[in-house]
This record gives C-alpha cells, sequence and structure tokens, in this order.
C-alpha cells in the first residue's frame, strides 16, 4: 500500500458519502411516531442551515464587509417575502457592488 | 403532494440560484483539485459521485498528503455526517407510497441546499421535486469542478466572491420566512447563529474541525428545542418557506 492509487481513494469518497446519504433514507421507512424524535429532526433543517451560513457568509467574500452586508440584505429580502432566487441573486449584486468600491 | 409535472417544474425554478452557486464553488474546488493532482476528468467524476464541498475539499487534501486509505474514510466520514442527520430528516418527508428506489436516487442529492428545499416543501416530498432540482445542480457542480481545472485563475477574484454568496443567500431565504411565522423557529436560528459565531471566533475551539462543529451544534440545540418545544402532530404539513408560496398547495399556515 505504499503508491496510493487515486481510483481507490474516489471510489471510497463516493462509496462513503453515498451511503451515509441513503442509509438513514432507507432504513427510516415509516412516519417517526417517538414525539421527542420527531420534534428533534423537524428543528434539524432550520438549526444546521443557520449554523452554516453565519458567520461562514461574512467570510466568504473578498471583505467581511461585503459579506456581512449581503447578510443583512438577505434576511431583509426573505422576511419581506422574496423567493429562493432574487434573494441570492440580489445578495450576490450587493457584495459584487460593495467590492467594487472597498476593493481594487 | 403536488402533481408530477409541477413538482418538477418547481425543483427547476429553486434549483437555478442552487446551481449558479454550485458552479461558482464547485469552479474554486476544482482549484484544489489540481493542486492535489487530480485531472480535470477526475475530479469532474469525484464531483459527479460525491456532490460534496466540504466533503470533496477534504478528500483532495487527503489525497494530496497521501494519506491512508482507512484515514480517508475516516475523513470523509467526519466531514459528511452532518447528510446523516438531514437524511433522516428527510425521511420524514417521504410518502409512504413513494415506490422504495426513488430514496435510492433521492438519497444521492441530499446536500445542504437541495435538503433545505426539499425539507421545505408543502406536505410530503413529490421525489420528481428533487430530481427537477437535481436536473441543474448536478451538471453544475460537474461543470463547475472540471472548468476550474482547466482554467484555474480565468474567472475574476471579483465573481468569484459576488458568486460564493449565493448558496448562503438560499439559506438565508429558506429560513427565514419559517422564522418570521413561528418564534420558536426565530428564537432556534438566532441562538443558532449566535452559537455558530462563538465557536468559529472563540479561539478555544480552533481544534474542532468546522464539519464537526457544525454536527455538534445540530444535535445540541436541536435536542434543547426537541425537549423545550416539541411540536404536535404533523409538524411538516404546517411548514411553508419561502419561493412556494405561490403554489398555493399548502396546508393553511397551521402554526404551532
Amino acid at each position: 500500500m505504499r503508491e496510493h492509487n487515486i481510483y481507490v481513494y474516489m471510489l471510497i469518497m463516493a462509496g462513503v458519502t453515498y451511503l451515509i446519504r441513503v442509509l438513514p433514507l432507507t432504513l427510516i421507512r415509516g412516519e417517526i411516531k417517538n414525539r421527542f424524535i420527531k420534534s428533534f429532526l423537524y428543528y434539524v433543517p432550520y438549526v444546521t442551515l443557520a449554523v452554516m451560513t453565519f458567520p461562514t457568509i461574512t467570510q466568504a467574500t473578498g471583505s467581511p464587509i461585503s459579506g456581512t452586508v449581503a447578510f443583512i440584505a438577505a434576511i431583509l429580502l426573505a422576511w419581506f417575502g422574496a423567493g429562493l432566487f432574487p434573494v441570492s441573486v440580489i445578495s450576490c449584486i450587493v457584495v459584487f457592488v460593495i467590492e467594487l468600491f472597498i476593493l481594487h | 403532494m403536488w402533481s408530477n409535472r409541477q413538482a418538477f417544474r418547481n425543483g427547476n425554478r429553486d434549483g437555478i440560484p442552487i446551481a449558479l452557486g454550485y458552479f461558482a464553488v464547485a469552479f474554486t474546488l476544482g482549484i484544489a483539485a489540481k493542486s492535489a493532482g487530480f485531472s480535470a476528468l477526475q475530479a469532474a467524476i469525484v464531483s459527479l459521485t460525491n456532490l460534496a464541498s466540504a466533503g470533496q475539499y477534504a478528500g483532495f487534501t487527503m489525497v494530496r498528503d497521501g494519506a491512508g486509505y482507512a484515514t480517508m474514510a475516516v475523513m470523509i466520514l467526519v466531514t459528511n455526517a452532518r447528510y446523516m442527520l438531514m437524511s433522516s430528516a428527510l425521511s420524514q418527508k417521504f410518502d409512504e407510497k413513494t415506490p422504495f428506489f426513488h430514496r435510492l436516487l433521492v438519497g444521492y442529492s441530499v446536500t445542504d441546499e437541495v435538503f433545505g428545499i426539499c425539507v421545505s416543501v408543502p406536505g410530503k416530498l413529490n421525489p420528481l421535486y428533487a430530481y427537477g432540482a437535481m436536473l441543474l445542480t448536478v451538471p453544475g457542480w460537474t461543470l463547475g469542478t472540471y472548468l476550474g481545472v482547466v482554467m484555474g485563475n480565468v474567472l475574476p477574484a471579483r465573481v468569484v466572491s459576488a458568486l460564493s454568496v449565493a448558496l448562503y443567500g438560499m439559506f438565508i431565504a429558506i429560513i427565514i420566512p419559517p422564522a418570521r411565522k413561528s418564534r420558536v423557529i426565530l428564537g432556534l436560528v438566532s441562538v443558532s447563529m449566535v452559537l455558530s459565531a462563538v465557536l468559529t471566533y472563540v479561539r478555544f475551539f480552533d481544534f474542532i474541525p468546522s464539519g464537526v462543529k457544525v454536527i455538534l451544534l445540530t444535535v445540541v440545540i436541536s435536542t434543547a428545542a426537541a425537549l423545550l418545544f416539541p411540536v404536535k402532530e404533523d409538524p411538516y404539513g404546517s411548514v411553508k418557506s419561502g419561493g412556494h408560496d405561490e403554489s398555493g398547495a399548502t396546508a393553511e399556515g397551521r402554526q404551532e
């Protein structure tokens, strides 16, 4: 095993990733009745998406300022009813415009 | 549940911003793949078979460093473990009558973003919604990686920077509308963001890989929320989310 084969690496990456995703989906077939687990799984998406968004969004762009403004703009837009696409595109535009002024 | 055609179209529509964001992120991932010694085709195959940003990035790094196969497997498990939670949550969105093979196919597409939109459709999930989104997101991700390897730094940094918030904008558009309607979710989202910032900025937590931080926070905060605010019957029937409102297919916003 001194020489690692790139295709073996690729197979491991694909296999492990797929199993992680598909096992819960195939093993949990019916509706979960337990109220605690039900509540837990109901809250998971909100928590996990919130955790992944902040503060990462402020570090993802060329400057923390543009990322932070995009973050605030996206929240306001979504709060007042804009859909996925508008929120997403306007956030990008906000970053682009702000960076025109603050980065060279 | 939506009709097949409507579900597929809605999936297309919601897949567009995801595909755009993927393209940009995958482009930068392609650059990482190249430095690890992957050809454009190999990198594209990894993207096609993994659909996982952090996981792939970790994988490329392992290959570059010549890590052992077992180390690689463990690293992929850790960086992608959050998908296990997401798949578990998504299992509850499947109608019991939906044929089994759909679980094998939809399972493949459980990325942070596709999961986010699938779990927030009103009522049960029609698998065709996921396929409608995948039709755009998978090519966006794969092609972006391929071009990232081939073209390296051709795309101006300014454009990459702007595109990199597309995904987060979408996450926000998914979690904010329900947060506006439910105080519990609003509180939950706020607490999650604050604690996430604490774990990111307080030096003491630097030893925890970022993928593990996501799992840790998700498990701890969701557990606390489930204990403090257990949901009533059929929580999913009452969730409306951004981007789906015009379909009118929602059971009148029963909120807890």
